[in-house]
């Protein structure tokens, strides 16, 4: 085109393998594009702004492009004959008007006798062949034209129908789908009759699976099969059971078992370590070590598989077996006379329980034979049942008996106590293991909340029987297994209220702090409670929200509390043992156990003594309450035997003999001889241990005065000492940790991925996202607004071009007028001349 | 009622006419003490009434007071009579009130108290001294000396009365004339009993001088009692004056023994409210020595004060830091006043000119002392030594050697020493924080694994952890929230139950 209407976009640099689009732009042309289009919409729309009626144009045809103008006329003149066709004129009633019955133009009635049902077959019925006639008296000629003509469908559309040709029309339908119609059902027919044929020669084929009806009959035919065969068959038809797990031998049963004992521990110590604290937030699902798949655990699917015990399927449900169990009542009792049979001789529980926890036993047994109570050992004989085989024994049955079967979960502590108050301990657990059966979470959506309270009152009522003048410790024995179990259900819950009581209790110690300025230890309950969370938590994690705010009540009280008696001397050493038993995995060093060891040794010894070590607080080298553990007697010192201090001693000392009371003195020396072995066994692996142990030995080697103790008493002594001297001495210089070296600067090329020159490019997708649409709306807007200005000034110009218009026509309109006016004054002038010279 | 009425009516006779003085005794009759304190209540504001009255008319005889029977005798004339008998019939009411200052109602003694100031008040306005020549300081010295006496019983403690008393110590002149007569009253009361302490006595006069609130700056010298023309000119109305008072107060009090808790209570205000207000604060020298000498609590009290002293009035202590070493026992971290003591030591140590071996034996004795302290003290402890290592990087081979012999049978450290340059600090390695890391709160382990890093530039800020708390801490942790508990996996068999249980060996469930 012309080079002058060309504009080219000169490139300041040339990028090889860039394709532009605009490099040469058209301005005339898209200028004169862009007022074509304006002028189609804009100066429109302008042209109509202030009319309400539209134009619309109907003209068949009119803006099909497509047409031809002559097949436009063409077509139109049909449309006009067509609508000529119908009525011509409204008031010529017997033209047109036409009759009809039940919707059926009469007219035709009258032409066709009868109407043609094209589903049915008309074959029998005469009324085709009438119509036949009816036809052929028509002349079959017309129908053959008609079959072989075959003309545009316009012309046929032109030429109004005679009726006879309609008639031919309809007949030559009809005909043609009764035959098609025959067709249709012939092949079909045959098709089956193939198919049929086919079938029986593949049935020759497969004939051993045969349907069933036959196989009975072939039965009945054939001579009876094995039996065996039979029960093979039918257990294959049999309704099948899923699988469950397959009953495991027991190596695999103990192999399972240390294998998932292994990985608890190995998780156990990654939280001791602390290491990955932030990294291993999601922690495996935590189950019982003795979980017995009984619908405990919380989220666990409910169903009931098939399950194998003893060899047999068992199928029933909780419910069923409890109502087995009440029928088995009498068969029981039976076992029960056996049961006391074997007590007498020792029974094979005790040795099992001998397995449990032996060293409580042994403890126990001493006592219970001095006390001669069968009863007592009855009960020991169940727990174990209960324990280990969890089959309730014919005792525990009678027992049961007496209880209701449902429980609700009380509401309130006072409701919870009234139901255990009065029963005894075998009692109380099985209303505890019956409250939980019945509210299981499973069964109903409040069970939850309601389970999670019941962990809360068995704790008060723990924390009650352990206050108590006579505490309750047996009770309290048995009362932590359900804890346990719900502890094991809901840690959430139990750990939050343990926290609770925690809170309270280093709360009162503070506020007595702040009132008296010292404080006093507090009752059995809370170290029983302390107790409690060592056997609910793990207590080697690097941080546990329970454990560790338990480490720090602890430490008030060993720092806090002062020591005024012999009772505060016994709970400070029980917080010892407990320290002791908190850190015994972990190892961790706790210097206010050394402290307080240190300090009990120091009560024990005479005073004014020279000494090489510090006591802190809360003991003092000179005052009041030395001598607390100091025992003068000789007798006493002679009949000392080490004995197992009794907790409730903490509530009741005053009515102990002189003896007894100087017993426990020496006891409690004993215990912290053992405290301060098994502190030097934990911390032996310290890098400071003979500093941390340092007082201690000064104390055990200078001043202990161990040739007055007894013989039993040196022994303790003695082992304490060794544990503490046989450490070797051993030291290496610190070193720090290599600091990471800086790398030096590089000098290859840092690669960045380039996203869009000249953007900003260190930023995520999403704000590149953000970015681009921001760009792009802003290119939308521009390009609108400069529409909208083009549009502007052609409208504008467009007024102008019509008040240009006006104005010329007003013009030329005046010219013209002032045209004829000067005509007329010429004229006049001309007249009045004329008359002068006339 | 009846009573007040007939005391209302006896005060109206009184001072209606002269003739019916001699009824001023029926007034006076129940300040002997022997009545109800209601009845005395009444009498004693009769009595305030009808001196105050007598004393605003001038009725009471003005100059030295003679005799009674002299007076009798004398050419006084009968109006002067008059006024030698009233003047001593108003002596011995002062003499009751003194005497009711020690009675067991409160009620009373406050009222006793609040009357014998409205008379001192009185008195200073219209002076019961002759005026000899311009400028003759009319405040009545005597009277507040009953007061003073009053307030500073020797075997009761009248801390409420002497709260009472402290809006007049508001009064400049007050102020002043009371700090002479605590000093004249110590000196008296204390040189009786011969070196030997009155704890109640000192405790008296301790909660009377401690809450003295010495003006900064003469320009606020403004409240008076006694509003005199010439106040320019006074001795009074001068702070160097009422300095010297003070610091002579003080040296008194401080001259005699004192008990323990109170010796502990004095060093705790020393810095505070004693020393600025001295005029020659370096007298205060020998008081300080003396409690830093002490050791223990007291020791670690006396620090504040010496170190005002070395600080600012140039005080030089020799081996004081060696005083320091030594009063580094395990006892510090358990103390009360630890985190002023650790405040200080932070300051003491925080000259980079300290010789390294120094800081060294510092370093190494805190973190041996660490090896017994309470979780809220390690915590506060190894920060701080920390920061001493970023402020003497000399002694950073304690944490970092790499050179050092592979294997010590000792440690070099001898704690015994006291000469920090002989302790061997320097050779020794920071064992004690390498077990520290094995402490089993989380924090203190985590505080304690830094320094295996080489440190950072910045020091640590331990001022918000000097006053930190055990509850403080405890609160902390249980005010974590846990994303989920872990629990214990071993089945429970029992309360000692577990398997080698330490319970099950020494303890019974009976």
């Amino acid at each position: 085109s012309n080079p002058f209407e060309v504009k080219v976009n000169r490139q300041k640099f040339d990028i090889l393998g860039r394709k532009t689009k605009n490099d040469v732009g058209l301005p005339g042309v898209s200028r004169s594009k862009a007022i074509k289009k304006r002028n189609q919409t804009l100066l429109r729309e302008y042209k109509e702004r202030e009319k309400t009626n539209v134009f619309k144009d109907k003209r068949f045809g009119e803006y099909n492009t497509k047409i031809t103008p002559e097949e436009k006329m063409i077509r139109r003149f049909a449309l006009e004959r067509q609508q000529n066709y119908g009525k011509k004129n409204i008031y010529n009633l017997n033209e047109d008007e036409e009759l009809t019955h039940y919707g059926q133009s009469l007219a035709e009635i009258e032409k066709l006798n009868d109407i043609v049902d094209s589903d049915s077959d008309t074959e029998e019925r005469g009324t085709l062949s009438a119509e036949l006639t009816a036809a052929h008296f028509g002349g079959g000629g017309g129908l053959l034209r008609k079959k072989a003509s075959s003309e545009p469908q316009v012309e046929e559309e032109e030429k109004p129908k005679s009726r006879k040709e309609l008639i031919e029309e309809m007949i030559a339908k009809s005909k043609q789908e009764k035959q098609e119609r025959q067709t249709r059902r012939e092949s079909a027919l045959e098709l089956t009759e193939k198919l049929d044929k086919d079938w029986k020669e593949i049935q020759t084929l497969i004939a051993h699976k045969t349907p069933k009806s036959e196989r009975k009959d072939k039965e009945v035919e054939k001579p009876k099969p094995d039996e065996y065969d039979m029960i093979v068959r039918e257990l294959g038809f049999e309704m099948k059971a899923k699988p469950s797990e397959r009953l495991k031998t027991e190596e695999e049963l103990a192999k399972e078992e240390q294998a998932r004992l292994q990985k608890l521990e190995a998780d156990r110590l990654r939280r001791m370590r602390g290491i990955d604290e932030e990294e291993n937030k999601k922690r495996p699902s935590h189950m019982s070590a003795d979980d017995l798949a009984d619908g405990f655990i919380l989220d666990k699917d409910d169903r009931r598989l098939l399950s194998y015990k003893d060899g047999k399927i068992n199928i029933e449900n909780e419910e069923e077996k409890e109502e087995e169990e009440e029928e088995e009542e009498g068969e029981e009792e039976d076992n029960e006379n056996e049961e006391e049979s074997q007590e007498e001789s020792a029974s094979e529980n005790e040795d099992d329980a001998a397995d449990n926890h032996s060293d409580l036993e042994s403890d126990l047994e001493s006592e219970e034979e001095a006390a001669g109570n069968k009863e007592e050992k009855k009960h020991k004989a169940n727990e174990n049942k209960s324990q280990n085989m969890e089959k309730l024994d014919p005792k525990r049955e009678a027992a049961k008996s007496e209880l209701p079967y449902t429980f609700a979960v009380p509401e309130s502590y006072e409701t919870f106590k009234s139901l255990l108050s009065g029963r005894t301990v075998e009692q109380q657990l099985i209303i505890l293991e019956r409250i939980q059966k019945c509210n299981h979470p499973s069964l109903a959506v409040g069970n939850k909340a309601k389970l999670e309270k019941l962990f809360g009152f068995l704790l008060e009522y723990i924390g009650e029987l352990a206050s108590l003048d006579l505490p309750e410790l047996r009770t309290i024995d048995k009362l932590v297994l359900p804890l346990y179990n719900l502890c094991q259900m809901f840690p959430e819950a139990a750990s939050d209220s343990i926290k609770f009581i925690l809170r309270d209790a280093a709360h009162d110690l503070e506020a007595l702090i702040e009132v008296k300025g010292r404080a006093t230890f507090p009752g059995l309950d809370m170290l029983i409670y302390l107790k409690i969370v060592s056997l609910l938590f793990p207590t080697s994690d690097f941080w546990h929200p329970v454990v560790t705010p338990a480490f720090m009540y602890m430490s008030q009280l060993l720092t806090k509390c002062r020591i005024t008696t012999l009772q505060d001397v016994i709970k400070g050493l029980f917080i010892c043992c407990l320290f002791l038993e908190y850190v015994s995995l972990s190892r961790r060093f706790v210097p206010e156990l050394i402290n307080f060891l240190l300090g009990v040794l120091h009560i024990s010894l005479p005073k004014n003594q020279a000494q090489g070590y510090t006591v802190v607080h809360p003991f003092t080298p000179v005052g009041k309450n030395l001598e607390l553990l100091l025992v003068r007697d000789k007798e006493d010192l002679k009949s000392w035997e080490k004995q197992n201090v009794p907790l409730s001693i903490v509530t009741r000392l005053k009515e102990t003999s002189r003896t007894e009371i100087n017993h426990i003195r020496l006891s409690c020396l004993a215990l912290c001889f053992d405290l301060i072995k098994k502190c030097a066994a934990l911390y032996e692996s310290l890098p400071s241990f003979h500093e941390i142990m340092h007082p201690v030995r000064i104390l055990l080697t200078q001043h202990v005065p161990v040739h007055e103790y007894p013989e039993k008493m040196q022994e303790w002594y003695h082992s304490a000492l060794k544990e503490l001297e046989n450490k070797v001495k051993h030291y290496t210089p610190l070193i720090c940790e290599k600091k990471k070296p800086v790398p030096l600067k590089q000098y290859t090329p840092k690669i960045v991925k380039v996203l869009e020159f000249g953007r900003k490019q260190a930023s995520s997708k999403k704000e590149q996202e953000r970015k681009q649409l921001i760009q792009r709306h802003k290119r939308e807007l521009k390009g609108a607004i400069r529409e909208i200005r083009k549009d502007n000034q052609y409208l504008a110009r467009m007024q102008l071009s019509e008040i240009m218009e006006r104005d010329s026509a007003r013009k030329r309109k005046v010219k013209e007028l002032l045209g004829s006016l000067a005509t007329q004054e010429g004229e006049w002038k001309a007249m009045k001349r004329k008359k002068w010279k006339n | 009622m009846a009573r007040e009425a007939a005391l209302a009516a006896c005060l109206e006779a009184v001072l209606g006419s002269r003739s019916s003085a001699n009824r001023v005794f029926e007034l006076l009759e129940p300040l002997a003490g022997q009545e109800e304190p209601e009845d005395i209540v009444s009498a004693t504001r009769t009595c305030s009434r009808l001196f105050g009255a007598l004393l605003e008319r001038r009725e009471l005889f003005v100059g030295p007071l003679p005799d009674q029977d002299a007076s009798l005798a004398e050419s006084y004339s009968a109006e002067d009579k008059y006024r030698i008998w009233m003047r001593h019939r108003y002596r011995d009411c002062v003499g009751c009130l003194g005497e009711l200052m020690r009675h067991e109602a409160f009620q009373v003694k406050e009222l006793a108290l609040c009357t014998l100031m409205k008379f001192v008040e009185l008195e200073a306005q219209y002076p019961l001294i002759k005026i000899e020549w311009k400028g003759t300081l009319t405040f009545p010295c005597d009277l507040l000396k009953v007061v003073v006496d009053g307030l500073l019983p020797t075997e009761e403690d009248t801390s409420l009365l002497i709260s009472r008393f402290q809006e007049y110590m508001e009064y400049n002149d007050v102020r002043y004339f009371v700090m002479k007569a605590v000093t004249a009253s110590i000196g008296q009361v204390m040189q009786k009993t011969k070196e030997r302490p009155l704890p109640f006595y000192q405790q008296n006069v301790f909660s009377l001088i401690s809450p003295i609130n010495m003006p900064n700056k003469e320009s606020e010298m403004v409240k008076f009692m006694v509003k005199q023309d010439n106040r320019e000119e006074l001795k009074l109305s001068r702070l160097q004056a009422h300095k010297q008072v003070f610091e002579k107060m003080w040296l008194t009090f401080l001259k005699h023994k004192l008990p323990t808790g109170l010796y502990k209570k004095v060093l705790v205000i020393l810095h505070d409210s004693v020393l600025p207000y001295m005029n020659e604060p370096t007298l205060m020298m020998d008081f300080l020595t003396v409690a830093y000498g002490i050791g223990g609590a007291i020791s670690l009290l006396a620090l504040n004060g010496l170190f005002i002293l070395i600080h600012q009035h140039n005080l030089e202590y020799p081996d004081f830091y060696k005083k320091l070493y030594s009063l580094l026992d395990p006892s510090i971290y358990h103390v009360k006043y630890r985190a002023r003591f650790f405040h200080l030591t932070d300051l003491f140590l925080s000259s980079s000119h300290l010789p390294a071996y120094l800081v060294a034996a510092f370093i190494k004795r805190l973190s041996r002392l660490a090896l017994t302290a309470p979780p809220e003290a390690l915590l506060m402890i190894i920060p701080f030594i920390c920061n001493l290592f970023r402020r003497h990087p000399a002694c950073r081979l304690l944490v970092h050697r790499p050179g050092g012999p592979a294997d010590m049978s000792e440690d070099p450290y001898v704690m015994e020493e006291e000469e920090p340059s002989k302790s061997k600090a320097l050779e020794s390695s920071l064992w004690e924080i390498q077990s520290l890391q094995n402490h089993y709160h989380p924090d203190v382990a985590r505080a304690a694994a830094v320094l295996n890093q080489s440190l950072s530039e910045m020091e640590d800020d331990i001022s918000g952890l000097l006053e930190l708390s055990a509850y403080e801490l405890f609160d902390r942790e249980v005010k974590k929230k846990a994303v989920d508990v872990p629990l214990e996996f071993e089945q429970v068999r029992g309360l000692f139950g577990k398997k080698n249980d330490i319970f099950a060996e020494h303890f019974s469930l009976d």
